[in-house]
């Protein structure tokens, strides 16, 4: 994963500025393994020479990368708790914190919500998102350009999840590497905003691909940028044949509300 | 190969041997002496990173004797409008008949242990 920025080698990262050590699975670093016994077992003939009869088991068992493991727990968790989890991805600066805030602010009364924000580096987008009263957890990454389900993990043992309704995770800014880390969330929602240009989703398609929603943000710019929206809602309407549009200016306001009847609609999964 | 390019498969096949040893423990095997794995080309794994890989890590396992198997799985779609299922060719997705984007990826994610040798 990650081929294409060589981000492979995670280095230490800090949750709310404090620096966090490796993590070490329930069981061990191989843990999680499944408990299911073998499928069918049945001896067959072997070559002469072998001492002991060769047992062929039948498995078909789906094998997990260590973050799909932390993901699968983190999801497990979610569910449990009834919680609704977005992952919000975008290319840096398209709008995420923005928009966030001005949710926090609409779902208050409605929606018990809190964030967690990763960046590279800075607290920044945590103390602006702080603003709205909710409880935000700020992930700095280091070098790592995405986030991965075990500083989820991680962060998590920050809130009061009992007392939430939705998680929101603003993701490092960047169309590539979020793509292939799954952090165990039921909605995935990714931004596009009007002064990017309308061909991003078809040059960045696997994080518009699995989409549940997608966002047209700073539609209040279009017209300045000369944006071409009906070029930008074809092409989203291919790279993201499943997702639910919609259309937001975090500085007018329009669209804030359907959004956030959106989200007040979701139910874990 | 150089080692950045492979951490992820290290960490697939760390999780590979620890199934594959559990398994074989369960019915009461001593060696392992052959696995065979399954990866769609969507998976993100590729197959000679996973090789090397496993030659890297089976010394101290069941399976430090054994040979690894790996077949790849072509990813396909299936299209609900032609009712049939189409293989992938980019990332859009797009069945070559009616020309309609599929959200239903029916293979090509596979990522599984699909049988071992033991005794
Ligand atoms: N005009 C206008 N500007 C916006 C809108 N939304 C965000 N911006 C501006 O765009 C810039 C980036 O917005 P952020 O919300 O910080 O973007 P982000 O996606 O969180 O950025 P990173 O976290 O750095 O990836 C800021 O200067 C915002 O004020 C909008 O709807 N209209
Ligand atoms: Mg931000
Ligand atoms: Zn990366
Ligand atoms: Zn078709």
């Amino acid at each position: 994963m990650c081929q294409e920025c060589g981000c492979s080698q995670k280095g230490p990262y800090k949750i709310d500025g404090q620096p966090v050590g490796e993590v070490v699975l329930s069981g061990g670093q191989h843990a999680m393994v499944e408990d299911k016994p073998a499928g069918h077992v049945h001896t067959h003939s072997h070559a002469p020479g072998h001492a002991h009869p060769h047992v062929h088991l039948d498995l078909n068992l789906p094998v997990l990368a260590q973050n799909d493991r932390f993901a699968e727990r983190n999801r497990g968790a979610f569910q449990a708790l009834g919680l609704v989890v977005l992952n919000v991805v975008s290319s840096p600066g398209a709008g995420k914190t923005t928009l966030l805030r001005k949710t926090l602010e609409t779902l208050k009364g409605r929606r018990r919500a809190a964030v967690i924000v990763g960046d590279l580096a800075t607290e920044n987008d945590a103390d602006r998102l702080r603003t709205t009263g909710a409880p935000v957890v700020q992930v700095t990454t280091g070098t790592l350009c995405h986030l991965e389900a075990e500083m989820i993990s991680r962060a998590l043992a920050k809130l009061d999840l009992k007392n939430l309704d939705l998680l929101i995770i603003e993701n490092v800014g960047n169309l590539v590497c979020p793509a292939s880390f799954d952090l165990g969330e039921g909605t995935r929602v990714a931004l596009l905003s009007t002064t990017e240009g309308e061909d991003k989703p078809l040059k960045y398609p696997p994080i518009f691909q699995n989409a549940d929603a997608v966002i047209l943000t700073k539609t209040d710019l279009a017209e300045a940028v000369e944006f071409n929206r009906a070029a930008a809602l074809a092409n989203l309407r291919q790279a993201s044949p499943k997702a639910r549009l919609f259309e937001t200016s975090a500085k007018t306001g329009t669209g804030i509300s359907e959004w956030c009847d959106y989200l007040a609609g979701l139910r874990t999964r | 190969m150089p080692a950045a390019d492979i951490v992820h498969e290290v960490s697939i096949m760390q999780s590979t041997l620890a199934l594959a040893e559990q398994q074989a423990r369960q019915s009461g095997a001593a060696a392992i002496h052959s696995l065979r794995m399954r990866i769609g080309t969507l998976s993100g794994v590729v197959a000679e990173a996973l090789q090397f890989a496993f030659q890297a890590l089976k010394a101290d396992t069941l399976a430090a004797g054994a040979t690894l198997e790996v077949e790849e799985v072509r990813p396909a779609c299936w299209c609900g409008e032609c009712r049939a299922e189409f293989e992938v060719t980019d990332f859009l997705y797009e069945c070559p008949h009616c020309h309609r984007p599929s959200v239903d990826l029916r293979r090509g994610r596979e990522l599984a242990l699909v049988s071992l040798e033991v005794s």
